[in-house]
């Protein structure tokens, strides 16, 4: 028998840990993303590429440049500033003037994030605050659609993707009737329902073979997307089904009330940026609540939201404002939601 | 009978049960010292009845009870009472403790019986000889079992609830003593079917143990009429949680603050209920126990049935320890306590000593602020909201927590601790506020 020779350490329980890191989390969201990106830029062309890795690498830049001027350490290495940078690009249209996007990147995580605290700490959606005040400061440019699919969108950039800061952007469609025979009408889906009551077939949108912002025209792999993060418990399931749910629950009834004037349910669920806001943005832990009666209504009121938003008010697409409002009222939702504990009457 | 017996919540850590779970019990050698705190239980210390330079002889009662609310202790080996003095213990502060230096060579016979026929026993004398045996909870909780017999005369109890679960990774003392003893466990549970005057006993036992499941009920077979049924329960922690099993077997929940006598259960572990099985016709009392020793960290894992008092030090020695050792858990790896002295003793409520590598708890990661992922929410078996408790323990708003976020109806599972991605220490954070409540009310 030996004398062990061990000075023993003091730490307290529990003293076994689950390995998954916050790290780890925001990384595979970043992968769920990888493949709707891809699709974008060959849908869209060399535009969407230059378009995402404007918003990426501003978004980063700005983390880095907040946590110097706070005095903090880097925090771009947990991954949720590359998702911020992504979403953001993946909202916008396909032919957005880069500086704007820029501008969009800068907000999202200076206003949207690092002025709250950074991670953890943001109350809204950091990709959503940098989309609204885009919307608000550009909205010509962010209503500039171009369709999917034209023949030299792998040799020629979009032409009001380079326009230079300050200047009004080059309109588009010149260039689009130069790309393709048939005249293009430069409206998206919900555009088209709402004010020429044009309806496009859900397959178009499953497989984003329509115009519309360069992540949300393919439903097939926002779910796909939605699943892996679902399965691998990355996201809360709870909050898309719940957001699409909502958005369901105020459809149909109008769409049965008067199924000319109103889209069929599955166009709602599959058009616009519901499905990318449901699967991708709704579900932001942070800005979500916690509890698990909050999560449902807070997902059903950003999808009710959504489609009033949609049918009774002036813009074509609500999933925006419905999610920002979402996110400042979860705090509330979570506070008036608190689960009763165990064995409490 | 596999699905749904459980609780809502909870985590599944890897269990590492593998080490031991195959190894019998094997008596541990005496010790040259054993160390026995006049404290091992819930209550008051017990008051010394021998002095230093007596001789003693293995099983003979060496301490009493100080009131209702504290144990007997006997001698674990026939030896010379060298001191009575501080000594080192798991909780940290030193506590007064007799220090026996063991005769070597001697046969360590026990002299000190009174054989009794307990089936002639009254619900009371059963539970005098409980009291009079030094009985405590052996599972971890370490409160007087005579206490426990004895419900508040307003509770009507129906049902005995007996804990196999073993939840803790890493521990499997509890499974081989059901493996290895189910007759004395079921003589165990007899008697207090008895002292508590129920008709219905219930022994919940997760269901990565079937083995134990099915030697128990092999030998309920020779008990036809009995009342006594076992059942599997999901496996899944903290499932030994007696809240939990009691949810799981019977379907009940005790409310917020309530024993389980308050919704007609008394609830025991299989360890103690085993042990008295075979203590009580013999009238001996509890000097020695099973402990799983186990963890990397160890050369020889096994269960070792221990004399209390056994320090940790010989166990080490004994098993031996790898270059991996980093820290010494007394109990499980969940909620058991990491030594700072290898001179800290074996006691009775103590069911494993685990030696565990430097990253296993990962406290190297960094901790990043709370994301609001929810799994604190999705994990916490009493529907608490740990990711909120935590946000206001970082701002040190205790009262807030108390008042406002049942923190006092955490029992310190650690599951919350355990999933957190971004590292909070969770857990950590609630014994701090509760301490903290607790001087602030004390003080007031």
């Amino acid at each position: 028998m030996s004398q062990p020779n061990l000075k023993p350490n003091l730490r307290s329980s529990p003293h076994l840990k689950h390995p998954v890191t916050v790290e780890q989390i925001m990384r595979n969201v970043v992968y769920a993303m990888l493949p709707i990106c891809a699709w974008s830029i060959y849908a869209f062309g060399i535009s969407v590429a230059l378009l995402l890795a404007t918003t990426t690498l501003v978004a980063m830049a700005t983390e880095s440049l907040f946590c110097r001027l706070s005095g903090r350490a880097s925090s771009i290495g947990d991954w949720s500033v590359v998702i911020t940078g992504i979403l953001l690009g993946l909202t916008l249209p396909p032919g957005f003037p880069l500086w704007m996007a820029a501008v969009g990147a800068f907000v999202a995580v200076g206003l949207g994030k690092s002025l709250f605290g950074g991670l953890g700490y943001n109350v809204m959606n950091p990709a959503l605050v940098g989309r609204a005040f885009v919307q608000a400061a550009f909205p010509v440019a962010i209503t500039t659609w171009t369709p999917p699919f034209l023949p030299g969108r792998f040799v020629e950039l979009i032409p009001s993707t380079l326009t230079l800061p300050f200047t009004r952007p080059v309109p588009v469609d010149a260039w689009i009737e130069q790309q393709q025979i048939d005249a293009f009408s430069g409206a998206t889906p919900l555009a088209l329902h709402k004010f020429d009551q044009i309806s496009t077939p859900v397959s178009d949108l499953l497989t984003g073979m329509v115009a519309g912002s360069a992540g949300e025209t393919s439903a097939l792999l926002i779910i796909a997307g939605g699943v892996y993060l679902a399965a691998r418990k990355f996201m809360d399931w709870r909050i898309p089904v719940s957001v699409l749910l909502g958005a369901l629950l105020i459809a149909l009834p109008l769409w049965l009330l008067d199924s000319a004037k109103y889209p069929d349910p599955l166009f709602v669920l599959m058009s616009g940026g519901l499905m990318l806001g449901a699967v991708f943005m709704a579900s932001d832990m942070v800005a979500s609540p916690v509890t698990p009666w909050g999560v449902w209504v807070y997902g059903l009121f950003i999808g009710i939201l959504t489609v009033i938003i949609r049918q009774f008010g002036g813009l074509t697409e609500g999933v925006m404002y419905a999610i920002l409002l979402g996110n400042v009222l979860s705090p509330l939702i979570s506070s008036v939601t608190q689960s009763r504990i165990f064995g409490e009457r | 009978m596999l699905f749904g017996k459980t609780f809502e919540h909870g985590i599944h850590p890897d269990d590492y049960k593998s080490l031991t779970n195959g190894l019998p019990i094997r008596r541990l050698p005496f010790a040259p010292t054993l160390v026995l705190p006049l404290q091992q239980h819930t209550g008051k210390p017990s008051i010394a009845l021998v002095k230093p330079g007596e001789e003693v002889v293995r099983g003979q009662p060496i301490a009493k009870a100080d009131g209702a609310m504290s144990v007997p202790l006997h001698a674990p080996a026939t030896g010379l009472i060298k001191d009575i003095d501080l000594r080192p213990t798991a909780k940290g502060p030193k506590a007064p403790s007799i220090i026996l230096q063991v005769y070597q060579g001697d046969p360590q016979q026990e002299a000190y019986e009174h054989p009794k026929d307990v089936d002639a026993m009254t619900p009371a004398e059963i539970r005098q000889a409980v009291w009079d045996s030094g009985m405590v909870g052996l599972g971890g909780a370490a409160f007087p079992t005579h206490i426990k017999m004895t419900p508040p005369p307003e509770h009507q109890v129906d049902t005995l609830v007996v804990n196999g679960c073993e939840c803790e990774p890493y521990l499997t003392c509890d499974h081989r003593l059901m493996l290895e003893q189910p007759a004395n466990l079921i003589q165990g549970i007899k008697y207090f079917m008895k002292a508590l005057q129920v008709k219905r006993a219930i022994i919940g036992v997760e269901d990565n143990k079937m083995d134990a499941v099915h030697a128990i009920a092999a030998e309920l077979q020779k008990h036809p009429g009995s009342g006594i049924e076992v059942q599997a329960v999901k496996t899944k922690y903290p499932q030994g949680a007696e809240k939990m099993l009691i949810k799981a077997v019977l379907n009940r929940k005790v409310p917020p603050a309530s024993l389980p006598s308050s919704i007609g259960v008394s609830i025991f572990n299989v360890g103690t209920l085993t042990q008295l099985g075979e203590l009580l016709p013999s009238g001996r009392g509890v000097i020695q126990r099973v402990i799983t020793v186990s963890g990397t960290g160890i050369k020889k894992p096994g269960n070792y049935l221990t004399p209390v008092g056994t320090p940790v030090r010989f166990l080490l020695e004994y098993a031996g320890i790898t270059d991996k050792a980093f820290q010494v858990v007394l109990g499980g790896p969940m909620m058991g306590m990491s030594v700072s002295s290898l001179d800290v003793p074996v006691t009775k409520a103590m069911s494993g000593m685990v030696v565990m590598e430097e990253q296993q708890d990962r406290r190297d990661r960094p901790i990043h602020p709370c994301i609001r992922c929810g799994w604190c929410v999705e994990a916490c078996p009493m529907m608490l909201n740990p990711s909120m408790l935590g946000l206001l323990a970082s701002s040190s708003d205790y009262a807030t927590m108390a008042s406002d976020y049942h923190l006092n109806d955490c029992f310190e599972c650690g599951s919350c601790s355990y999933v957190c991605p971004s590292n909070i220490p969770l857990v950590q954070y609630f014994r701090i506020a509760k301490s903290v409540n607790r001087d602030r009310a004390a003080a007031a």
